[in-house]
């Protein structure tokens, strides 16, 4: 058995120690937003956070995420910043199939934890490892500008406090 | 364990009570009733009784006032399930914010307006549906007035609609849809409603909001592969590594070894491994040990088969276009071009592998999938289960990308996963890894050109000869019938025989040579190869005559083309001739018409450390009626993208008969780093709305080629272009 923390609750497991997490997520506790794409750390659709930065659960084996913190789509919205992200991509109207975008708002959201204001080729850099098929990059990469200046403005009302 | 079979919107529908107007069609009561539905499984004993179009096969009104519009084709990125309910919501004078949309299951009422079956492909859903839908929603909105007239003893004619509310203006009297619903049902449906004028549309044309949008960002968008059914196994298939192949003989002693592995099955397509989950399943498929016959498809190599097709490229064809004498032109021509082109296969690649879960049970089979083609695979399912088509229920659930590859001619994924059912005894998922996707052949076929072109001394065009060898992609399929004629396949030469130049004597040849690779549909099908040879090509008649490659094509298009309305449009935009481009770029244009839409795209392009740069791109379409313009934007975006993908990287290869690549490092899709910015332009026209998923995807090829050509002056005649070197 092993015992994971996924979006703030704590669930214990009876898989495989190297079972990518990827497929424990989907397959042990259908949390099914985290998407398979490629299995080799290719295409990033099945990016989560563990302690808050961007990983691909597909080469992360369960075992690397017992006793850290993983987050996965599902529980994005309880943070601001995920909150932040999510609405810029819908005021955008980012995605297409939407396979992919689970991975990208996830990445995207790293890279704004990391990075509050990322230029144009911090996006790309951190954006580049996840794929999407149906071309949803350059509304992605605007999501990306609108949520960095909502947060802006968010501290700078914070700050006014 | 936590179920997921309800169909994806049923499942917020499914508690509402829901008016079965059907009923009052037939004759019956009208009943409000509760779908207590936890499996989609309702759907069969609800599926509409008649093969016309009953508002209620598409509209349910809630109580509440909410508006479930049942969708008939596949949502797999398009926007279909926000494009079709504007269709609706627009006549019937709907409140949008209360729409909700729901998956249609597999009926009569739901075929394609065009073709004896449930279908979303060819770009035409908004094209063969527009006047569909939009007296579907008429009919209903006239019966929610007749009956609130009724009610209120007033003349209909002094009744109107608007905002999901009946309103009788000189007494002030209001209703709301929901209240009306069940006497609306009792109504007789109309004839013959007048459709409103463009004028009048309040939601046709308007920029709008993916319905499809909350659920595919928060995770609970539901596509094939979340499918999770109780007690359910996941099956992976070993395949043959070359097309055509059989066991020989296998052994699954070490893969039977792996804890959770439920049980090894051959199946008619290789060896199934059922576990309780994807990795079990894919770890003990690795330790099978499989002995293969691998038939007459272990001869097939690219380098020896593109040169058995440029060697049938040199041979007379089937004639599928023939104006003038191109013997004479040759002999009459002025300056003469000859040139082959290659193109690969193509895998579709879309996002989400493929997958099918099954239910299988006596007398009942429940698929779950993301399918473009529900007849079709319905019908397949049911004839490999041995069950009727209507023991047979489909669920269409979000499509993670299709691209055509959903639509199989052969349902090839559907079958193979009723038979792997038919053999574990238990419901399963068959799931695909990226690897058994990228191998498993239906590509867009490879294709051998050869054009003989001529200019006479005043720099006209005079002589077009072009051959075509390329495998069918319907032969063999049920669509041959109708699609191929006198040996030729429409699909195979569509683009070229439809060139719309103005040149005396032309001539279109195609060879289909057959061989073990199976091929499909490829998002804009013929279109994604003949475009770039012709327009290519085009463009070096323009430098052979000394012309502006923009002007010559203007100059050798019929005057009423709405080809001439895009190029000018784009060129425009994009300052063609004009506008100052930063050092070593350049510009390069295409136009090409496909699925009735006409779209031309002007790249600029720079060469980075010989590598293609693609930095932008002007696009502007034509495509009669828009529903949606942010819609045809993203599909333009989407478009440029996929073809640019193909352009620049993409190919399929061959290697004894096995496919040598196999995932995203070695069949490379276009990353973030590589996207142009898109600037799109719509021609307003009056038109009847046309395709828009596919016609942005032709023209970027040669775009670039011919970008590439005034950077450089290499001609590109060869796809993928990374396969050359430049400088
Ligand atoms: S599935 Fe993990 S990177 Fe593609
Ligand atoms: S939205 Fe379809 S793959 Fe990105």
């Amino acid at each position: 058995m092993i015992s994971l923390t996924i979006n703030g609750k704590t669930t214990r497991v009876d898989a495989d120690p190297g079972t990518p997490l990827l497929w424990v997520l989907r397959d042990h506790l259908q949390l099914t937003g985290t998407k398979y794409g490629c299995g080799i750390a290719q295409c990033g659709a099945c990016t989560v956070h563990l302690d808050g930065r961007a990983v691909r659960s597909c080469v992360t084996p369960v075992s690397m995420a017992s006793g850290k913190h993983v987050t996965t789509i599902e529980g994005l919205a309880e943070t601001a910043l995920g909150k932040t992200v999510q609405s810029a991509w819908q005021e955008v109207d980012v995605p297409q199939c939407g396979y992919c975008q689970s991975g990208q708002i996830m990445a995207a959201t790293a890279l704004l934890k990391e990075n509050p204001h990322p230029s144009e080729s911090q996006i790309s850099a951190a954006m580049d490892g996840i794929l999407c098929r149906c071309g949803t990059y350059n509304r992605i990469r605007a999501a990306i500008q609108q949520a960095a200046e909502h947060q802006i403005i968010a501290e700078s009302k914070g700050g006014a406090k | 364990m936590k179920t997921q079979i309800e169909n994806m919107t049923g499942h917020e529908a499914s508690r509402r009570i829901f008016l079965k107007g059907s009923a009052a069609l037939m004759g019956g009561l009208v009943i409000g009733f509760y779908l207590p539905l936890k499996s989609g499984r309702a759907y069969a004993a609800d599926a509409p009784p008649k093969p016309v179009y009953p508002p209620n096969a598409f509209i349910r009104i809630a109580a509440d006032d909410s508006i479930t519009i049942v969708v008939n084709k596949s949502e797999m990125g398009q926007g279909v399930y926000t494009s079709l309910p504007m269709l609706i919501a627009e006549e019937l004078e709907a409140d949008w914010s209360r729409i909700v949309v729901e998956s249609a299951p597999v009926a009569a009422v739901y075929n394609h307006t065009g073709m004896p079956m449930q279908l979303t492909g060819g770009s035409t859903s908004i094209a063969t549906s527009w006047e569909q839908m939009r007296r579907v929603g008429a009919n209903a909105r006239v019966m929610l007035i007749r009956a609130a007239a009724e009610q209120w003893g007033v003349p209909e004619s002094e009744c109107h609609a608007e905002n999901s509310r009946v309103i009788h203006a000189s007494s002030g009297k209001h209703s709301s849809y929901g209240a009306l619903a069940d006497a609306a049902a009792k109504q007789q449906m109309p004839d013959n409603v007048v459709l409103k004028s463009p004028a009048d549309f309040k939601i046709i044309g308007k920029a709008t909001k993916r319905l499809d949008t909350p659920a595919k960002i928060n995770g609970t968008a539901q596509f094939g592969i979340d499918v999770y059914l109780p007690g359910m196994l996941t099956v992976l298939i070993a395949r043959s590594p070359v097309f055509g192949g059989k066991v020989k003989k296998y052994d699954a002693t070490e893969a039977l070894k792996i804890a959770g592995v439920q049980g090894v099955y051959q199946v008619p397509t290789g060896i199934a491994v059922a576990a309780s989950g994807f990795w079990p399943a894919r770890t003990a498929r690795d330790l099978l040990e499989i002995e293969w016959d691998e038939g007459p498809g272990a001869a097939l190599s690219t380098p020896q088969m593109i040169a058995e097709y440029l060697a049938l490229a040199q041979q007379p064809g089937a004639v599928a276009r023939k104006d003038g004498d191109t013997e004479q032109g040759l002999k009459a021509a002025h300056k003469l071009v000859r040139a082959e082109y290659e193109l690969p296969y193509l895998a579709h690649a879309a996002m989400e592998p493929l997958n099918v879960a099954v239910d299988l049970q006596p007398g009942h089979c429940s698929i779950w999938t993301g399918t473009q083609a529900q007849t079709m695979d319905r019908a397949m399912a049911a004839k490999t289960a041995g069950l009727k088509p209507e023991q047979v229920e489909i669920h269409t659930t979000f499509l993670g990308g299709g691209f055509g590859r959903r639509a199989n001619p052969r349902s090839d994924f559907v079958i193979e996963a009723v038979q792997a059912a038919l053999v574990s005894g238990r419901p399963i998922k068959v799931v695909w890894t990226r690897e058994d996707d990228m191998r498993g052949g239906n590509y867009r076929p490879m294709w051998a050109d050869r054009i003989e072109a001529g200019i006479s001394k005043d720099g006209k065009p005079l002589l077009w000869k072009h051959t075509i060898v390329g495998q069918s992609i319907v032969a063999d399929t049920p669509f041959e019938g109708f699609m191929v004629h006198n040996g030729i396949d429409i699909t195979s030469v569509e683009g070229a025989s439809t060139l719309p130049y103005v040149i005396p004597n032309l001539q279109v040849d195609l060879h289909s040579p057959k061989n073990a690779v199976p091929v499909q549909w490829w998002r804009s099908v013929g279109h994604s190869h003949t475009a770039f040879v012709v327009e290519t090509m085009i463009d070096e008649l323009a430098h052979l005559a000394g012309r502006d490659p923009v002007a010559y094509r203007l100059a050798h298009l019929p005057a009423a083309s709405r080809y001439r309305g895009v190029l000018q449009l784009a060129a425009q935009e994009a300052g063609w001739g004009k506008k100052k481009l930063p050092a070593k770029h350049a510009y390069g244009a295409a136009v090409h018409k496909s699925f009735d839409s006409y779209v031309a795209e002007i790249a600029e392009v720079s060469l980075e450390n010989g590598k293609i740069r693609v930095h932008r791109v002007v696009a502007a379409v034509d495509c009669g009626m828009v529903i949606n313009p942010d819609g045809v934007r993203q599909q333009l975006e989407s478009a440029v993208a996929y073809g640019l993908s193909a352009a620049l990287h993409g190919a399929i290869t061959l290697e004894n008969g096995q496919v040598v690549q196999s995932n995203f490092h070695d069949y490379a899709p276009l990353r973030f780093s590589e996207m142009p910015r898109i600037e799109v332009h719509i021609v307003a026209s009056s038109e009847p709305p046309s395709g828009i998923g596919e016609p942005g995807t032709p023209p970027i090829a040669p775009a670039v080629a011919n970008a590439v050509f005034t950077l450089t002056g290499k001609r590109l005649r060869r796809l993928p272009f990374d396969r050359e070197t430049l400088v």
